[in-house]
């Protein structure tokens, strides 16, 4: 299936064709937000980390900074560094060009001689890549070079009867076509190991996916938590569900049933094809963040309560199958699938919908959240990361 | 009215989407038909009653997989939940406590 796009100078395909303004730390930012503010067709990232961190950290941080500026969905990036911070301007720089040859340029606000110069500078940098990502004409892909985040929260019932049943059939119809699907929230795959390891393509992809789930449990454990004991909670079991594994299969069925080709790290680059997981937390913006900077270019998002969560740089179309919520958040919702409860519709006539928004999407139709402008950006940390 | 919904062609159980009583006649859709189960039990909405007549050990499959075994033969109609339906997960011991 052929969807349309932009071709990058680094061989990938974006479809969408934002300017980057990309603050290295949390004292980039404001400076960051006014050089966006003055560039049509930029956007940027409200960065609340880049500094005071350990390690491994400011590892994760670089990770996800430069993968958001890899993403295909992005012209060029300026880079704004305050020049103190732990992420350093050139050290994002080199990891960027690591990852992808864009358009890229830096500004360090105290060499600059302070914000407003810095802004002036920046700003010339962003509105010369807006106007050259204004020349770009879109191209003709295979659908084979998608690469889906799926995502879900505020989940209830409904989620797992509709919603992610509904994103399930979408994600195994994209993988049948070559496509990518990232299955994220590793918190959420705690109980999972027996339905998921026997999914995995071979003992290294399983051992992968055992330690990180091995790893997120850690994270509970030195915090005082267990995500095994006593899950499904008292509230869940109210709420019909008996077992973990029903638990657990009603949130992972959104990204299908295919074989898990590989496991990636938080916000570490997907080159697979197929159905992949990525380590990431339940927070569903830090998940999301990960992904994109992972290089996912769409991502479905599933909700039972319903959600207003959006991206700068991808699209994200958010699902329900509440009808209530659908109706009562129908500024934030893109697609209803609740007459798969209240009206026994067939999943795969849903799914056929869902696939249907999701194809005009990526050829340019904006999301409810793109329409309203919405910047979504949190990034998670190791002593946090949960 | 439905009053359930099975999610895979597979599936010993079904959730229901209204309260059930006793005695009623759940309507579901599946694969394009119209189908009923008898209820014999009262099943609370959002929980699961069994399609098929289960034999205490059987696996029991919700979105066409495993979610447990049943701990007790559950007829075909009834309310599947913590008291007939157990985990075998490693270090979950909550379920099958109860």
């Amino acid at each position: 299936m052929k969807l349309k796009g932009y071709r990058r100078p680094d061989g990938r395909i974006g479809i969408r064709n934002h300017v980057l303004v990309l603050p290295c730390s949390l004292c980039a930012s404001e400076t960051a937000r006014f050089t966006a503010s003055l560039v049509d067709g930029a956007v940027y990232i409200p960065n609340q980390g880049g500094c005071a961190m350990v390690k491994k950290d400011l590892e994760i941080t670089l990770e996800v900074l430069s993968g958001l500026a890899a993403n295909p969905n992005v012209y060029g990036t300026v880079i704004i560094g305050n020049n103190c911070e732990g992420v350093q301007a050139s050290l994002l720089a080199e990891k960027i060009r690591e990852k992808t040859n864009k358009p890229l340029e830096t500004v360090v606000i105290r060499e600059a001689g302070g914000t407003i110069k810095a802004v002036e500078l920046a700003s010339r940098y962003a509105a010369q890549m807006s106007r050259e990502a204004g020349m770009l004409e879109k191209e003709a892909f295979d659908i084979s070079e998608l690469i889906l985040g799926t995502e879900c929260g505020g989940s209830d019932p409904t989620s797992g009867l509709a919603a992610n049943p509904v994103l399930g059939k979408v994600s195994d119809k994209l993988v049948e076509l070559g496509a990518t699907v990232i299955l994220s929230e590793t918190s959420e795959l705690v109980g999972t190991e027996e339905v998921l390891a026997p999914r995995c393509k071979d003992e290294a992809t399983k051992e992968k996916l055992l330690r990180i789930i091995r790893e997120n449990e850690a994270h509970f454990e030195r915090a005082g938590e267990s995500l095994r004991f006593g899950n499904p909670s008292p509230g869940n079991k109210e709420g019909g569900l008996t077992t973990l594994e029903e638990k657990s299969l009603g949130c992972i069925h959104k990204a299908g049933e295919s074989t898990i080709m590989d496991v990636y790290g938080y916000g570490e680059m997907i080159h697979s094809k197929g159905l992949v997981v990525m380590d990431t937390p339940g927070q569903d913006i830090a998940s999301i963040a990960a992904m994109v900077a992972g290089g996912a270019q769409l991502v479905i998002f599933t909700t039972g309560r319903g959600t207003p969560t959006g991206n700068g740089i991808v699209p994200v179309i958010k699902i329900t199958g509440n009808a209530e919520t659908a109706q009562l958040m129908a500024d934030n919702i893109d697609f209803d699938a609740s007459s798969a409860i209240t009206e026994g519709r067939d999943m795969e006539e849903l799914a056929e919908g869902l696939f249907e928004l999701a194809v005009q999407t990526v050829n340019g139709q904006k999301t409810k959240a793109e329409s309203l402008g919405f910047n979504d950006m949190s990034l998670a940390r190791e002593c946090n990361f949960c | 009215m439905y009053g359930c919904v099975k999610l895979h062609e597979k599936d010993t159980v079904a959730t229901a989407i209204l309260p059930i009583t006793s005695g009623e006649e759940v309507h579901y859709r599946f694969g394009g038909q119209e189908l009923t189960v008898k209820a014999c039990t009262d099943v609370p909405v959002y929980h699961k009653l069994a399609l098929v007549d289960l034999k205490k050990g059987d696996v029991v499959t919700k979105y066409g997989q495993k979610i447990g075994y049943a701990l007790q033969d559950i007829p075909k109609g009834a309310h599947v939940h913590t008291h007939n339906l157990y985990s075998t997960m490693p270090k979950e011991a909550s379920t099958q406590e109860e």
